[in-house]
């Protein structure tokens, strides 16, 4: 096998008092989309930062396309691309002349960067919108442009720092297929995500991180198995039976319980998959418990948070 | 020397995306003259009717002064802009660029500095309107506006290292109101120093301001005969004295600046 486009091992990084990063590791086959996943204060951010040789770290090692971040500084940003928690395109500036002027910076001659603007807009599918100001677009073209002027000279690495932080839904996805895309051509992409959905979607690899450390990584599917793999939810009619749903589930599961407040339902690891649903249902009609709905599903990555941290992620992100 | 030549063209593209926005914001431009314009007319009329300069036209002593004092506050903007830029992150795309570390730092100043060159040019206008005139020659007057820019370019550098340590655009206007106010009064800008209290006077005098000041009045032939600069070495070298102080400000805050520029990161 390949050694790794993305390595870091044993990095630390501190901010006053605290470790930021505290032995962090990290190992990315080429062409693979690793998602770094967390609350905020995790070190999410610092491992990007690290990485693309915005900050040093204070220990512990790591390389990018096999050049030394430190050391090699000037070659690693030869190789990568990024774009951070914020837009760096100029609102004033058209779509093209953004690019050309990104393009300018990565040193094309003026004809070169008007070029390979107009391919970009293209691949990005921002066409339509090539000619006009930057302040006209919507937050997901603005970030698919963000996108494309890191992507002039096509790096081999792309860093994304919450990438779709603060987009709706439809422009999400619309990022989401343009990270795929690059992905697809042989790009490896690193980003961060707060968002346990977004890792799942686009993530071959997830690392979930905690305090400055990896807490968990793996395939989405792998790190899902984690928590016994499939859960079982059971809402009921009335919220007065709850508790005793609560009990009765515990018993025919067997696994964790998890409900959450002012909800009907409550959702119940399940250790084996094959009986869980007849006995749960039985269990439950035995006892004289009206359930609306019962369905058995596979482990989302806010139940694997909370199993390997003791915290919820959406409280922790709420803070 | 190659990787110099690159800093500078890499300048030049940062410093084409700072003035365009001027071009695209009238509003930007639109206060950035009107500014110099009103403190021409306040100054002319208002300190003009109160102040008498043995031998000249007050309102030709006075226009070196607010030429120094304004190239110098444009000379702030460089903090603000680099403190936005800082803010929104873009600092820390522009580090992830395969660019030498002074190339955003080279192109912000030089954007300023053309910043400055118009900000002159409105000021003078509205100067030759009131009243104002050169009593050198064309390339003296050439020499004395080249002087201003020059220590004001010195001085963008200076309010670098500000807004990269700072961050914050506002507090790096406020901060630089804080210092940049006294030091362009306590000086020969609008006023004889010869009047001022002790430490205030020794001040005034070595203040590189002054000198500035002086320099751009002798170079654009508005002294007085009647009323000599004070007998201290900068005033009476000032050309020499101003550009000394240029380079050593250059000297200092370039390589700070840089420094500063490496290690910043956004919050």
């Amino acid at each position: 096998m390949s050694s790794p486009v993305l390595f870091a091992e044993g990095l630390r990084k501190r901010f006053g008092g605290y470790y930021a990063l505290d032995g962090f590791d990290l190992s990315v086959p080429a062409g693979t989309v690793c998602g770094l996943l967390g609350p905020n204060g995790a070190g999410k951010t610092t491992v990007l930062r690290i990485l693309s040789t915005l900050m040093r770290p204070d220990g512990g090692r790591a390389t990018v396309a096999g050049y030394d971040v430190t050391r090699q500084a000037a070659e690693v940003r030869n190789n990568i691309g990024m774009i951070g928690q914020q837009s760096t395109v100029d609102d004033i500036l058209t779509g093209r002349e953004n690019l050309a002027l990104w393009g300018r910076l990565y040193h094309l001659s003026a004809a070169n960067a008007k070029r390979r603007a107009d391919e970009l807009l293209e691949q990005f599918g921002l066409n339509a919108a090539a000619s006009k100001q930057v302040k006209y677009y919507s937050g997901g073209m603005r970030r698919r442009l963000d996108l494309a002027s890191s992507f002039i000279t096509a790096p081999r690495v792309m860093f994304l720092d919450e990438p779709t932080a603060g987009l709706d839904p439809r422009n999400r996805i619309e990022m989401w297929s343009a990270v795929r895309a690059l992905a697809q051509a042989g790009t490896t992409v690193l980003l961060t995500t707060q968002l346990l959905d977004e890792a799942d979607q686009l993530a071959d690899q997830i690392v979930l991180m905690d305090g400055g450390r990896e807490i968990a990584s793996g395939t989405p599917d792998e790190l899902k198995a984690r928590t016994g793999g499939d859960w079982i939810d059971v809402t009921v009619r009335n919220i007065a039976q709850l508790p005793a749903a609560a009990g009765v589930m515990a018993r025919a599961a067997g696994g964790k319980l998890q409900t959450a407040a002012g909800e009907h339902r409550i959702s119940a690891a399940v250790a084996d998959r094959a009986h869980a649903l007849t006995d749960v249902t039985r269990a439950l009609h035995d006892a004289g418990i009206d359930a609306e709905d019962v369905t058995l599903r596979r482990a989302t990555l806010d139940e694997v948070f909370l199993l390997l941290t003791g915290k919820d992620a959406e409280e922790v992100e709420a803070v | 020397m190659n990787g110099f030549v690159e800093a500078l063209a890499d300048g030049a593209v940062v410093a084409k995306r700072n003035l365009i926005k001027v071009k695209r914001v009238p509003d930007l431009i639109v206060f950035s003259t009107l500014s110099p314009i009103m403190f021409v007319l306040l100054f002319a009329y208002v300190f003009g009717s109160a102040i008498e300069i043995p031998g000249i036209n007050y309102r030709e002593f006075l226009m070196a002064g607010i030429f120094a004092q304004t190239v110098l506050f444009g000379a702030t903007i460089t903090g603000t802009g680099l403190a936005e830029d800082m803010q929104k992150g873009i600092i820390d795309r522009f580090r992830s660029l395969p660019i030498a570390r002074s190339a955003v730092l080279i192109g912000r100043t030089t954007s300023d500095l053309v910043n400055n060159v118009i900000v002159i040019v409105v000021m003078s206008v509205t100067g030759l309107i009131v009243g104002w005139r050169i009593h050198s020659s064309f390339l003296e007057a050439l020499a004395g506006f080249g002087l201003l820019l020059l220590f004001a370019y010195a001085v963008s550098w200076g309010m670098a290292v500000v807004g990269l340590a700072v961050r914050s655009p506002e507090v790096v206007n406020n901060a630089s109101f804080i210092v940049i106010f006294p030091l362009t009064f306590i000086a020969n800008t609008f006023v004889g120093t010869t009047n001022l209290p002790g430490p205030l006077k020794a001040f005034a005098e070595w203040n590189p301001i002054s000198a500035v000041t002086q320099a751009a009045r002798e170079l654009f032939g508005n002294t007085s005969p009647q009323f000599p600069p004070p007998d201290v070495w900068p005033l009476k070298h000032s050309v020499v004295a101003s550009v000394v102080w240029s380079v050593v400000i250059l000297a200092l805050f370039v390589p700070l600046a840089i420094r500063q520029y490496r290690k910043a990161v956004a919050r």
